[in-house]
């Protein structure tokens, strides 16, 4: 314990001396103070306003709601300063190269980093909290009814994530320019995702839905986390000096795809023998980590059925064999149109997961896989209440197509997932960007060279076979 | 013989496709200064980078100060004072304020970073600006500091990367003399510099860095040997030659001839010259003056920077 605050000890002085440094520049300062001081004033006369004014025509509601609301936007207007103080922490020694003797000196890189992350967080932090504390007693002086203390510390605690969040992603885009100008650019990475932010939290509050604000409270602390994470492993000597990153190459970039992509092999066959599986062994710990997320899944689905009941009809279950009937008639046998379509569809549900993957650190990529077992879940336990035996329906109409369809769509997520857990991991001599493409390489690789062709497979089983194996068992 | 401080071998770094450093190796020995000689772009920086243990070695090996530099980067970081290129100060800090954050930085306990700082401003001429901030400094009073705080840990190696690039021929010659002030039998310094007359005012051994390898190293007189021959010697008679033929001794030629003056290159001159001034006295010829001819840095480095890749 002792040992590990001493390792403290060289973060905290690198904070102090960044701290003291901020309070000497006026640019800082006079903006921290105005947001501390004046707007909380303002924000303090508007609620007052809006509370008399909608009074006024009964809606009180929306002035109660208004206080809390407004108690949130003076808490994030000096939180966001927190960017600001990030970038140029961050990339401004970067710049100016006062880095050089920092990293010259014998503190480790997470004792840099961390010295650095808590002298951009801890001065917005409290100056939010003063400009809080101004909003709140001039609401008490004027006998405005103040929000409820579970409630404060909810707005406390969003405060404190959002910071987090904001700092911990400035410190990402900080570690991918090497100029105060570009990261300014990239910052509008953090500052649109952070303002659509404050919208939905602001929908939460005047709906009154506060319990939900603590998932995003959750959801938000997670980020932060996972953003500290994706900083530390890239908060490196190496990138911080070894290379000019600046500048876009877009013939490195497809070199640095095409090699990760061939690997090795030097014709087809050898690609997709070789470098194909050894890219699914890669994948090994994914792939079990997305096929325990599916297990969850479905496992969901099959208890969603106490909330979410329906009756056979409603289900669509009833006049299976009419139903089954009119798919043979529109899916004749060996028809490639309606293989074509389903098959499509899957492609697009798994490169829509890898955009949402990509923007998510992976995890919402294996959210479409995890949906879809879950739905088959759901309607099994829903065939179990109803008195039926899922089995026949499982051996029907999933398995025949889903003994293919299901392990590709495990890998694709798998593949997506690693693409967002590389990207938060320590990876030396390497940029994000690097490592990224590699990852997209990875994904494209095992598209191309299994699962495209696994789904085909499951399509022209769902449209042949499927259906004719049902007919057969409910007949 | 002299304890080795700083050991490479075969070390190299590649970006992407360019390798900056391409399998350079040397030595240096306890109260030596090495000098790392090349144009721009040669591979300097990234030698001390790799030295410092910020940049990790794409091939090969290095210890400093009997630290590996990949597998010890902290023991390396404390071992060694730095100054790069960039000075790197915080323009709103006062110098004290400054020297105290790396102090405490480097584990000076307070009283002992007191002294310290006290003696190197003193020392630097930089006591009078104590209190100033660094934005006040001048540049060669910033070159200083930066010196300051790369020896204010008292590490027995200095690594500095182009200490007087940029600066006024005053600043330069304050911050020359302030390197010459650093040489202990104790401490090893490796100067990077494409200065040619810096390097031979401070330079015990040269390293010559071109396209990131080394293409000569040795010490000054070696390298000069080596590249451009044997020393040659300036002979001035009393009396006239008259044409008179003369029979130098074994392994001394000349190399062209006035009417009272020689000009000799000798192999060895701790022995060939006492044999050659007993010559021209065997033939009356009594010498008025005897002193080697100056070969210049700029000589030896012209001469190394026009051969083709590779040792000349």
């Amino acid at each position: 314990m002792i040992a590990a605050l001493n390792q403290l000890g060289p973060a905290l002085l690198v904070t102090r001396r960044e701290v003291r440094d901020q309070f000497r520049d006026w640019r800082i300062i006079l903006p921290i103070f105005m947001l501390t001081i004046f707007f909380p004033f303002l924000m303090n006369f508007t609620a007052r306003q809006a509370l008399g004014f909608v009074q006024r025509y009964g809606a009180s509601i929306i002035g109660e709601r208004m206080v809390p609301f407004l108690l949130m936007i003076v808490g994030f207007f000096p939180i966001s300063v927190s960017l600001v103080i990030a970038l140029e922490t961050f990339v401004g020694e970067k710049e100016r190269g006062s880095i050089e003797p920092l990293l010259n000196s014998p503190l480790k890189d997470w004792q840099l980093y961390l010295g650095k992350l808590l002298a951009a967080t801890i001065p917005p932090l409290i100056s939010s909290f003063l400009g809080m504390a101004v909003y709140l007693i001039g609401l008490a002086r004027e006998n405005v009814p103040l929000p409820p203390t579970d409630m404060l510390v909810q707005i406390v605690a969003i405060t404190i994530v959002q910071a987090l969040v904001m700092v911990s992603g400035a410190v990402v885009v900080s570690t991918q320019a090497t100029s105060v100008r570009a990261a300014n650019l990239l910052a509008s990475f953090i500052i649109i995702p952070a303002a659509v932010l404050i919208q939905g939290e602001s929908i939460l509050m005047f709906w009154g839905n506060y319990q939900t604000l603590w998932w995003a409270v959750f959801g938000l602390a997670i980020l932060g986390l996972l953003l500290m994470r994706v900083g530390l492993a890239h908060f490196q000597r190496e990138e911080l000096l070894g290379r000019e990153i600046d500048v876009l190459n877009l013939r490195w970039g497809w070199s640095m795809f095409r090699k990760a992509f061939t690997g090795e092999a030097h014709n087809p066959k050898e690609w997709l023998l070789r470098e194909v599986s050894r890219t699914v062994r890669r994948l090994a710990l994914p792939i079990v980590l997305v096929t325990l997320l599916v297990a969850v899944g479905a496992w969901l689905g099959t208890r969603e059925v106490q909330h979410f009941s329906l009756s056979l009809e409603q289900g669509g279950l009833v006049d299976l064999d009419e139903r089954l009937n009119s798919a043979l008639s529109a899916w004749p046998a060996f028809a490639l149109r309606p293989v074509l379509i389903i098959w499509w569809q899957n492609i697009r549900v798994l490169v829509l997961s890898m955009l949402l993957g990509m923007f998510s650190f992976g995890v919402l990529g294996v959210l479409p896989t995890m949906a879809t077992v879950g739905i088959a879940g759901y309607l099994m336990n829903l065939l179990t209440v109803n008195g039926i035996a899922p089995w026949y329906y499982l051996v029907g109409f999933i398995i025949p197509h889903g003994v293919f369809e299901i392990p590709a769509a495990i890998i694709a997520s798998a593949a997506v997932l690693r693409m967002g857990a590389v990207l938060a991991t320590p990876t030396p001599g390497k940029t994000i960007g690097e490592v990224w493409i590699g990852a997209l390489a990875d994904w494209l690789k095992v598209m191309l060279g299994l699962i495209i062709p696994l789904l085909f497979l499951a399509a022209a089983v769902e449209v042949w076979v499927t259906p004719r194996l049902a007919i057969w068992l409910f007949r | 013989m002299a304890e080795e401080r700083i050991f490479a071998e075969d070390l190299s770094k590649q970006f992407d496709e360019f390798w900056a450093v391409d399998g350079i190796s040397f030595q240096v020995q306890a109260g030596k200064v090495m000098v790392l000689l090349g144009p721009n772009g040669a591979g300097k920086t990234t030698t001390v980078r790799m030295l410092t243990s910020i940049l990790k070695p794409t091939r090969g090996q290095a210890r400093v100060a009997g630290y590996d530099v990949v597998r010890q980067p902290e023991k390396v970081r404390g071992s060694v004072g730095v100054l790069t290129e960039h000075h790197g100060l915080y323009s709103r800090m006062s110098s004290v304020e400054y020297l105290v954050f790396y102090g405490e930085l480097y584990g000076l306990k307070p009283r002992v970073c007191k002294e310290r700082i006290d003696l190197l401003l003193d020392q630097f001429g930089l006591d009078f600006a104590r209190k100033k901030r660094l934005g006040e400094y001048s540049k060669g009073m910033r070159q200083k500091l930066a010196l300051v705080r790369a020896m204010l840990h008292d590490p027995p190696i200095l690594l500095l990367d182009e200490p007087t690039s940029a600066m006024d021929p005053e600043s330069a010659r304050m911050v020359r003399d302030a390197i010459q002030k650093l040489r202990s039998a104790e401490r090893t310094i490796v100067l990077c510099t494409h200065n040619l007359a810096e390097a031979e005012e401070l330079a015990d051994q040269i390293a010559i860095i071109r396209q990131g390898k080394i293409i000569l190293e040795g010490d000054l007189q070696e390298v000069k040997a080596e590249l451009m021959g044997p020393p040659e010697y300036d002979i001035r008679l009393a009396g006239e030659l008259n044409g008179q033929m003369i029979e130098l001794p074994e392994g001394v030629t000349l190399i062209q001839k006035g009417s009272n003056w020689l000009r000799v290159r000798v192999p060895h001159p701790e022995s060939d010259n006492p044999r050659l001034l007993r010559r021209l006295l065997d033939l009356h010829l009594e010498v008025f003056s005897l002193h080697e001819v100056p070969r210049s840095l700029e000589q030896v480095y012209m001469h190394a920077m026009g051969q083709p890749e590779g040792r000349p």
